[in-house]
């Protein structure tokens, strides 16, 4: 116990000297292994398997939405009796896919898959930690996340399809089994498997917190840290305040779909019957689940713009404009994701006067992310650009978080929400604002860190042919969708071909469903470039985008442990890009000031006595616990 | 190294809380989410009206009896563990455990109390809400239990004493916090139900 708590706190060189000389075997090393690294890499592979499942889920119902009398007899044998006898998708299987693409696109894909990912990967590596608080906690995330996963999968093969009833599963549809055939074993299911997610969420983000609090390295304050950890950091906080609120919501689901309880349910009638359950409420689940809802996608947001400030500042040679502006717009984002949700809500009936302080609330959120646009366009400004792929799907995300983040403003209005609500232009809006923008930084981040994670670099062509196609391309799916809905296209719909009003959309539908089989397909080039550049990539250089952070002083291929010697002594903070005077155009987090006497300015001298009392302190760490 | 050596005992750490005790907080604060949410759905719900009216068990006086006399119990081992009289610290763990069980055997007899008045898990939310909390807070109980019994164990093995605490301090949290869970739960509930 005292040896492994003296190893996780990172201050024990010795510890990890012992350490080195474990013997690892394949199944410690690569299945369950407790270091943070590896850990980031099975999200990332099991995030990359969902978003492969996700994206083909939404590719069949816009084969639907776009040519709805195209024969999908082709599609029989993966899909069976999902395809009628007319060769045409099964309805109810229609809204399984989009639930199911709802559900493991937000979950699976852009919390676990992206928190999962870059939380375990860069909070370690860049704070200057041997590795999380506890590796164990660490590794169980992962597997409970896995068994979520596999639960999930699993309902795809149940006869009656996976949870139809919409991601955000709103009882009573979602609690009677007689509703839809999605809302019988499909929906237990989900509920299984949302509860394996939120306690590897937990874990996780216990695990986060803990180890960016705690697990430091010396000099390394709050105000040295990249923007990265600061937004980790900040959606670990979230995910923790808030996951257990929907841990509640399904609780009581679960108690009314298979107990018999009605907490959600009153006054129903079922082919004239009148079901014995009375007293509860359908409101109550939408309050509960978005107090969870409406932070999740500020879990979701909130990584993506920290890689972003992070790539930004690095390709623009430029130190990030507002460093501490960008820390008080995550945090303002981040109090305020608790109390605007009811937004969500705004034709259940809610009291006026409630509703416009939920308004207000929201419309408040529009400063903290104009904070952040236009800090990134500054840091843009003047800056000495390189394009590598992440620099550009960086820049993809402050486009995306523009464009969506206006429809955000009229969604807030409740006056325009209501005749908006649940049309296409939600569906546009949410796709720009989160889904593509939060894509967009995962991808960013994989192809800025692949060569931390993988020791070769990625191809920058194929970076760029995928950048191009697929920025282009979301834009030609989700614009669109924008005119869809004003004009009254509602969402989840599976055919509007009945309807004489919506006939004139009917080549609009047949254009976005065709841009969003090509975004589909373009990324199958990001695939191959992946995969191909994990075995036969160029060899990375240490610094490969010259960079200030601490991870990239760490091997090519950084052992468990991460730092083979000491753990470096942080100095600075991390955007000394360009520094007027230096010899580079980079100074890293761990040269002292003593040591850039031409560049520093007056108040950084006076900290050079400070540094030279910090070195003399010498860490006694058997007394320590 | 030169000859400017500063030995420090206690190096100049971003704070001072041990990770594992600050993960556990942090453990702590979402089970609070989760009742805070639950309590909360019950007031929203009692506003919808359709409410029922019933008297909570008497048992539950009982048990919230025995959960803070088990408190104050562990905090009197933990007291004796720093003091490292390791058997009262042995005796007490072990009767803070057994208290943890008649607790919780205490709580199925107040649903039983429950039953007799006629209010039923299913039925009315109003009840199904007083099982749903007390179940829920029961469940974390039993893992309170089983982090004593763990203590217990160590504590046979005279691994808990002055110089290594951290274990014992972060069981006497936990369970100091289901304590008070449980009489926040019972003070909200007679005055709300």
């Amino acid at each position: 116990m005292d040896q492994h708590i003296a190893e996780t706190t990172g201050y024990h060189d010795e510890q990890w000297h012992a350490h080195g000389h474990h013997k690892e075997s394949f199944v410690t090393k690569y299945i369950f292994s407790q270091d943070h690294k590896v850990i980031a890499k099975q999200f990332l592979i099991t995030g990359i398997f969902w978003a492969i499942v996700g994206g083909i889920l939404s590719s069949i119902f816009r084969l639907q939405l776009g040519f709805p009398d195209m024969s999908l007899e082709w599609l029989r044998p993966i899909l069976g009796g999902w395809i009628t006898d007319t060769g045409k998708l099964d309805p109810e299987f229609y809204l399984a896919l989009v639930t199911m693409h709802g559900t493991i696109m937000v979950f699976f894909v852009l919390t676990a898959g992206l928190s999962g990912t870059f939380a375990n990967f860069l909070i370690p590596l860049q704070i200057g930690a041997r590795d999380m608080a506890s590796g164990f906690l660490n590794m169980l995330s992962y597997w409970f996340f896995f068994a979520s996963s596999v639960v999930m999968l699993c309902s795809f093969f149940l006869k009656t399809g996976p949870a139809s009833g919409g991601w955000v599963v709103y009882p009573p549809l979602s609690a009677l089994p007689q509703a839809i055939q999605g809302s019988q074993g499909g929906m237990t299911l989900w509920l299984i498997a949302m509860a394996l997610f939120i306690i590897s969420s937990l874990l996780g983000g216990i695990n986060y917190i803990t180890t960016i609090i705690n697990l430091r390295t010396r000099g390394m304050t709050f105000t040295r840290l990249p923007l990265t950890i600061w937004a980790l950091f900040l959606t670990a906080v979230i995910g923790v305040l808030s996951f257990p609120v929907l841990f509640s919501a399904a609780l009581l689901l679960i108690f009314d779909r298979s107990f018999g309880t009605s907490f959600y349910l009153s006054d129903i009638y079922i082919g004239g019957e009148a079901l014995t359950n009375q007293g509860g409420s359908a409101i109550l689940f939408q309050h509960l689940f978005w107090f969870l809802g409406h932070p999740e996608v500020y879990i979701v947001m909130l990584p993506g713009l920290g890689i972003t400030s992070e790539i930004i500042a690095t390709n623009s040679r430029k130190p990030i404009f507002g460093y501490r502006a960008m820390i008080g717009s995550l945090l303002g984002i981040a109090i305020l994701s608790f109390v605007v949700w009811a937004h969500h809500m705004f034709v259940t009936g809610m009291n006026p006067f409630l509703g416009s302080i939920f308004m207000i609330l929201t419309l408040i959120i529009a400063v903290p992310s104009a904070v952040k646009v236009f800090n990134y366009l500054a840091t843009l400004w003047k800056g000495n650009i390189r394009f590598t792929p992440g620099m550009l799907f960086s820049i993809g995300l402050v486009s995306f978080f523009i464009s969506g983040g206006l429809t955000g403003i009229f969604l807030g209005n409740a006056a325009i929400d209501i005749p908006l609500h649940d049309t296409y232009f939600v569906v546009a809006h949410f796709h720009l604002v989160m889904a593509a923008a939060s894509f967009f930084g995962m991808l960013a981040g994989v192809y800025h860190w692949f060569p931390k994670m993988f020791g070769r670099m990625m191809d920058a062509k194929l970076g760029y042919i995928h950048f191009w196609l697929t920025f282009i391309g979301v834009y030609l799916v989700f614009f669109p969708m924008h005119y869809i809905g004003i004009a009254g296209f509602p969402r989840r719909y599976y055919s509007w071909t009945n309807f004489d009003v919506f006939n004139s959309f009917t080549d609009l539908n047949t254009f976005v469903s065709v841009a969003a089989l090509a975004v589909m397909a373009a990324q199958f080039i990001f695939l191959f470039n992946f995969f191909y550049s994990i075995f036969r990539g160029r060899i990375a250089p240490a610094n490969p985008w010259r960079s200030n952070t601490l991870e990239w002083t760490t091997p090519l291929h950084p052992g468990h442990g991460n730092w083979p010697g000491a753990i470096p002594t942080v100095y600075r903070w991390p955007y000394d890009y360009s520094k007027p005077g230096a010899e580079e155009d980079f100074i890293p987090q761990y040269v002292p000031f003593s040591e850039t006497m031409e560049s520093n300015l007056p108040h950084e001298n006076d900290l050079i006595a400070l540094e030279k009392e910090e070195e003399s302190i010498v860490i006694d760490e058997s007394k320590s616990h | 190294m030169g000859t400017n050596i500063r030995l420090v005992e206690n190096p100049s750490r971003p704070l001072s809380v041990h990770p594992h005790k600050f993960a556990l907080w942090l453990f702590i604060v979402s089970i609070v989410m989760i009742f805070a949410s639950l309590t909360s759905a019950f007031i929203v719900k009692q506003g919808d009206g359709s409410w029922l009216d019933y008297n909570l068990p008497s048992m539950f006086w009982y048990t919230t009896a025995a959960i803070i006399l088990s408190s104050a119990l562990l905090q009197w081992g933990y007291f004796a563990a720093r003091a490292n009289q390791l058997k009262r610290l042995t005796v007490l763990v072990a009767i803070t455990t057994l208290l943890g069980m008649v607790f919780l055997v205490g709580q199925w007899l107040a649903w039983g109390q429950l039953v007799d008045m006629e209010v039923y898990f299913v039925g009315n939310p109003a009840g199904s809400f007083v099982y749903v909390l007390s179940g829920l807070h029961a469940f974390h109980l039993l893992s309170g239990i089983i982090f004593l019994i763990v203590v217990f164990v160590s504590s046979l093995k005279h691994k808990i004493h002055s110089g290594n605490l951290v274990r014992m301090e972060m069981c006497v949290t936990y369970w100091h916090f289901l304590g008070a869970l449980w009489v926040y739960l019972f003070v909200f509930l007679i005055f709300y139900h």
